[in-house]
């Protein structure tokens, strides 16, 4: 028994045979994905995330979180690939930085990628953060998703002070002894915390090592997993209508009241 | 077996995630080892103004484990009696005590000078302006067969007081020595060495 689906240019019989190969092909690409979906319903959850209703009147600023985990996908990708070139021992670091900056194909692009990108991903949080805020989208039930947002926020800053230590030259070096001695002036903990941070009472090579570490798998880990958790309540709650949006009543209620 | 399944669950994420706390807050709790670096002949340092010499900080990170320090003989008339046996010399480490930055000599103001936030240091690395919350830090120093060594660095408050030390920012005047201790991984003083709380 056959149960699929006629189709409307097979109907007619007058099909070119490139045609038919094409066809052919699209079908096998359909029963593929029929296959994944028949085990894992995933079609169901992608509908669920993809075709949300969303309310009259939303524009342009509501792009500005999208934007974001752009940003952040990008730092990722180039990341990476800079992670095959980059040496994190402090007699070999700026070397390494010099050497993929200079000599390697496009090492200049990917490496200005990443590190302008680090400076648009804080500018479009915080663009999306004044969105959300003079919209009033934090109001409930969503301040658990303003929570998570300004968790993400501290994450990528820490982001900011683990990688600015990474091309390791004079400027990046000093900026980070003074950002130590900053978390240091904290009353009875400072001192252990910037002990923490260096590995050790002075800087020194586990320094640089733990800050890569910190900078390249531990809060990236972190970043991706709130990600998932912040658009799964974006998508479960809904977005809201900008403020200027009147709410409409619904219509044989208004005629009630014009009379 | 859900009881004994999950305190199983539970051991085994013990098991990984205990060592690597340990990992990471091991460093805080591993005392440093004192180091000894000769800088010159005792001829070598006048009682009225400082020279430059570079030692290491830090061994094996090549140029970033390096510091400047300036070095003089201890001034009877400016310092009053040497403390004990490691201040013949003195010597004054050029991290800034606001945020850490080098600071340099001025000779013609007999000034420690800092280009980063304008902190200013008398002749014996006391703040005299700007944002420095104690003088700069200081190391002991002793004498072997006529050659002058520079050993652990130390702190002091703005009477010259003695303590292990400290980083940059913290300050050691009033409630400054409580809310600031000393930590357990920097190298303890050397034996006889008078007051470094």
């Amino acid at each position: 028994m056959n149960l699929k689906l006629r189709r409307p240019n097979t109907a007619n019989g007058r099909v070119s045979a490139r045609h038919a190969a094409g066809t052919a092909g699209k079908e096998a690409g359909i029963s593929v994905v029929d296959w994944v979906d028949e085990r894992t319903s995933l079609s169901g959850s992608l509908r669920w995330m993809m075709f949300r209703k969303v309310p009259k009147g939303t524009n342009w600023f509501y792009t500005f979180g999208s934007a974001t985990m752009f940003a952040f996908l990008s730092q990722a990708v180039t990341g990476v690939f800079l992670a095959m070139y980059y040496d994190p021992s402090p007699t070999r670091a700026y070397e390494s930085a010099r050497h993929l900056t200079n000599d390697v194909f496009l090492g200049e692009f990917v490496r200005g990628m990443h590190k302008w990108g680090a400076t648009a991903m804080m500018v479009l949080i915080f663009l999306h953060m004044a969105r959300t805020y003079f919209f009033g989208a934090y109001k409930y039930p969503r301040e658990l998703n303003w929570v998570i947002g300004v968790v993400l926020l501290v994450l990528t800053m820490m982001m900011s002070l683990t990688g600015y230590l990474l091309p390791f030259d004079q400027r990046s070096y000093w900026a980070t002894i003074v950002a130590v001695n900053l978390n240091g002036s904290a009353p009875i903990l400072g001192p252990f915390l910037a002990d923490f941070l260096r590995a050790g009472p002075e800087f020194s090579a586990t320094t640089l090592s733990r800050f890569y570490s910190i900078h390249m798998l531990l809060v990236p880990g972190a970043i991706a997993a709130l990600i998932g958790a912040h658009l799964y309540l974006v998508a479960k709650l809904g977005t809201t209508a900008p403020p200027w949006l009147k709410a409409e009543a619904p219509a044989d209620l208004r005629r009630q009241e014009i009379g | 077996m859900s009881v004994s399944a999950n305190a199983l669950g539970g051991i085994a994420v013990a098991a990984f995630a205990l060592p690597a706390l340990g990992f990471a807050l091991g460093p805080v709790f591993d005392r440093g080892e004192a180091r000894w670096e000769d800088v010159g002949a005792v001829g070598d340092f006048p009682e009225t103004t400082y020279v430059p010499r570079v030692i290491t900080l830090v061994p094996g990170i090549g140029e970033a484990g390096k510091s400047t320090i300036y070095v003089r003989k201890h001034n009877p008339s400016i310092d009053g009696p040497p403390k004990d046996r490691y201040d013949d010399f003195v010597a004054i480490s050029t991290r800034c005590a606001h945020l850490g930055c080098p600071v340099r000599y001025i000779e013609a103001s007999t000034r420690f000078v800092c280009p980063c936030h304008g902190g200013v240091y008398d002749f014996q690395g006391k703040v005299t302006g700007g944002p420095p919350v104690r003088p700069l830090d200081r190391f002991y120093t002793r004498v072997r067969g006529g050659r002058v060594e520079i050993g652990p660095r130390y702190s002091v408050n703005s009477h010259l007081r003695r303590f292990s030390p400290r980083d940059p920012g913290q300050a050691l005047d009033g409630i400054g020595q409580y809310a600031y201790p000393g930590r357990f991984s920097t190298p303890s003083a050397p034996p006889g060495a008078q007051g470094a709380g």
